[in-house]
């Protein structure tokens, strides 16, 4: 296994929801609580999980959106919650980001040809005099044609405008790419070519994913490992071909079971989950799922579970595997 | 990744190129097929020409009293009649066309400049600066605009000038409420936080990021405001405090007028006339540059 490029140790958000007359924060909600693993250099790395459970919340931290609350985040050998903020922005260009919705995360007031030349141009990668045709060569990295670049936003469909968020992700020539469920708001025909074309930009540029999404589905399709998240804390994480298999953390059961299969004569076990997603504001100091969870005994609602590795890089939260409580 | 293969995947590609047309050459032609835009700008460039020439079209001495010749109605030799002092309308207006004009665009200048940058540091610093800037324009709000005009007006002293530059800081909060609003609201968009994530600064995403999708709503509310400004010269002008008799300034005419609304109405009327038409040429011109602006609005 290659070194790891990112290491991600003890990382918390917390955001403020409501605060006394003094300024004190009276509620607090846990996006990211106690974090960490490690993506290794040329690896894709899938987070999956709900809606809220703090997998974007990882991503905005890595590009610098957000400033953790704790922990740490080694990139390169470097702590990049430690750096200034002149020296946070200039390793910021290593980490970039594709955004979930290419119908606002491109400016409509500018052409596509500027959108790629603009983090090339402010960051001083090029004399002025080759940046047209870098821009020209990213444009055909993604799949358009030069001659659109002086088109508008508005006159692209969803896919070709993520493709030109990819473009815009790879102008500044990053280590690490940040895709926050960058398909999801794709039709599924489209889907594919966007993942296909991020698979081939991955092997072509050596880059590594942080691959952020819903569904275990499309995380298959294009992690080597991958990262269970539920509100806030990691609950498993495995290299693909075991998770899928041999799931152990009761929540990866249930979201695996979760998945449509077209093949109508195999019976599944579909496990349905009780209840709703509680809310991360103030939660207990038990394992998060234990509301919900299935197999859940005695002491679940009391006792978080830190990751346990099981053998074969499979890291597991769960008390299940804990031997002093089982 | 190399430049030969840049250089090369661009000579290729350099026949298939469609020649860009520049940003200012598709503003203005999108500006051209917009009728509206172009009858508002050939009515400003009239004005202006009217404002610079305007003495040579003058039928009479806009300043000189004849009491026997008062109230006339509209004829053949008085235009647009006589007024309570006997002095010709026509030419009256035609005279206050560069004050008016000089009036409304300098106002809307000064509260457009300060007041959009107090309002998008508000907006996009936030916290803090955002809590001290708003709650500053909020006080000045809390006083009527005239009342606070006369107070500025008071420390800085008597005359057009100055009546200008009192009425163009009176205004600011407006303007900073509603940049600071709108870039509130595309502040959330996902290309700002794109500019942050590729390493654009704060000034710059302000100003190339945000403020293009802001300019819309600044332009509406600008072009109104020179109706407001030239309305509020008129009314500091009834106080002896904007600008002086004799010189003649439509909204001053308009406000020394009223007493006689029922018995002389084209007292009133032309003046008013003057300045609604003023006012719709500006806003024709600014509900085109709006849309010429826009790349989504305008016609390819």
């Amino acid at each position: 296994m290659n070194e790891p490029l990112v290491q991600i140790k003890n990382l918390k958000k917390y955001f403020t929801v409501d605060t006394d007359f003094l300024g004190r924060p009276t509620s607090v909600l846990k996006a990211v609580d106690d974090v960490s693993f490690d993506i290794h250099k040329g690896e894709a790395f899938g987070l999956v999980g709900e809606s809220g459970c703090g997998k974007t919340t990882i991503g905005k931290m890595l590009v610098n959106l957000y400033k953790p609350t704790s922990g740490q985040i080694i990139f390169d050998g470097r702590d990049l919650t430690a750096l200034s903020d002149k020296e946070r922005r200039r390793c910021c260009r290593d980490i970039q980001l594709i955004f979930q919705d290419p119908y606002s995360s491109l400016n409509p007031r500018m052409t596509i040809g500027d959108i790629i030349a603009e983090p090339i141009i402010i960051n001083k990668l090029l004399p002025s005099n080759e940046v047209e045709s870098r821009v020209n060569y990213l444009l055909n990295c993604v799949g358009l044609a030069n001659h659109q670049r002086n088109r508008y936003p508005h006159e692209f469909s969803g896919g070709q405008r993520q493709r030109v968020g990819i473009a815009r992700a790879l102008a500044v020539q990053p280590k690490l790419i940040v895709c926050d469920e960058p398909v999801s708001a794709l039709d599924v025909s489209i889907q594919a070519q966007v993942l296909n074309l991020l698979d081939d930009l991955k092997a072509e540029f050596g880059l590594t994913y942080l691959f952020i999404a819903h569904g275990l589905n499309v995380v298959k399709h294009i992690s080597d490992r991958v990262g269970v998240m539920y509100l806030g804390k990691l609950m498993e994480i495995a290299p693909k071909s075991d998770l899928y298999k041999n799931p152990l953390n009761p929540y990866t059961q249930a979201l695996l079971s979760a998945i449509p299969t077209i093949d109508v004569n195999r019976k599944k076990e579909r496990i349905i989950l009780k209840g709703d997603v509680p809310s991360p504001i103030d939660p207990g100091d038990g394992c998060r799922f234990s509301s919900r969870c299935f197999k859940s005994f005695d002491g679940c609602d009391a006792v978080c579970p830190a990751l346990k590795d099981m053998g074969g890089s499979h890291l597991v939260a769960c008390r299940l595997f804990d031997e002093a409580a089982g | 990744m190399d430049s030969a293969n840049n250089n090369a995947a661009a000579g290729k590609n350099a026949a298939a190129l469609e020649k860009p047309e520049s940003q200012l050459r598709q503003m203005w032609d999108s500006l051209k097929s917009n009728k509206g835009a172009m009858v508002g700008l050939v009515i400003i460039l009239l004005l202006v020409l009217i404002a610079v020439f305007g003495k040579l079209l003058m039928p009479f001495d806009p300043n000189s009293l004849d009491m026997s010749a008062s109230f006339i109605h509209p004829n053949g030799e008085h235009w647009f009649g006589t007024d309570q002092l006997g002095r010709d309308i026509f030419s009256r207006i035609i005279d206050g066309a560069h004050i008016s004009l000089t009036v409304g665009l300098s106002a809307v200048a000064i509260s457009l400049t300060i007041g959009t940058l107090l309002g998008a540091a508000a907006g996009y610093r936030g916290g803090k600066t955002d809590t001290i800037i708003m709650r500053i324009m909020d006080m000045m709000l809390a006083i009527p605009s005239i009342l606070l005009a006369i107070a500025f007006m008071a420390a800085l002293g008597k005359g057009i000038d100055k009546a200008v530059i009192a009425i163009g800081l009176v205004s600011i909060p407006e303007y900073a409420r509603i940049v600071r609003g709108s870039i509130l609201s595309v502040k959330e968009n996902d290309y700002v936080q794109a500019a942050k994530v590729v390493g654009n600064k704060g000034p710059r995403i302000v100003f190339k990021h945000i403020m293009p999708n802001v300019l819309s709503s600044i332009v509406v509310r600008a072009t109104l405001g020179i109706s407001t400004a030239v309305l509020d010269t008129s009314a500091l002008g009834f106080l002896g405090l904007g600008v002086q008799p004799p010189y003649a300034e439509w909204g001053d005419m308009l406000g020394r007028a009223r007493g006689f609304i029922f018995s002389a109405p084209y007292t009133l009327i032309f003046p008013g006339v003057a300045i609604t038409i003023t006012v719709l040429a500006f806003n024709l011109l600014g509900d085109g540059l709006r849309d010429a602006l826009d790349p989504k609005a305008r016609k390819r």
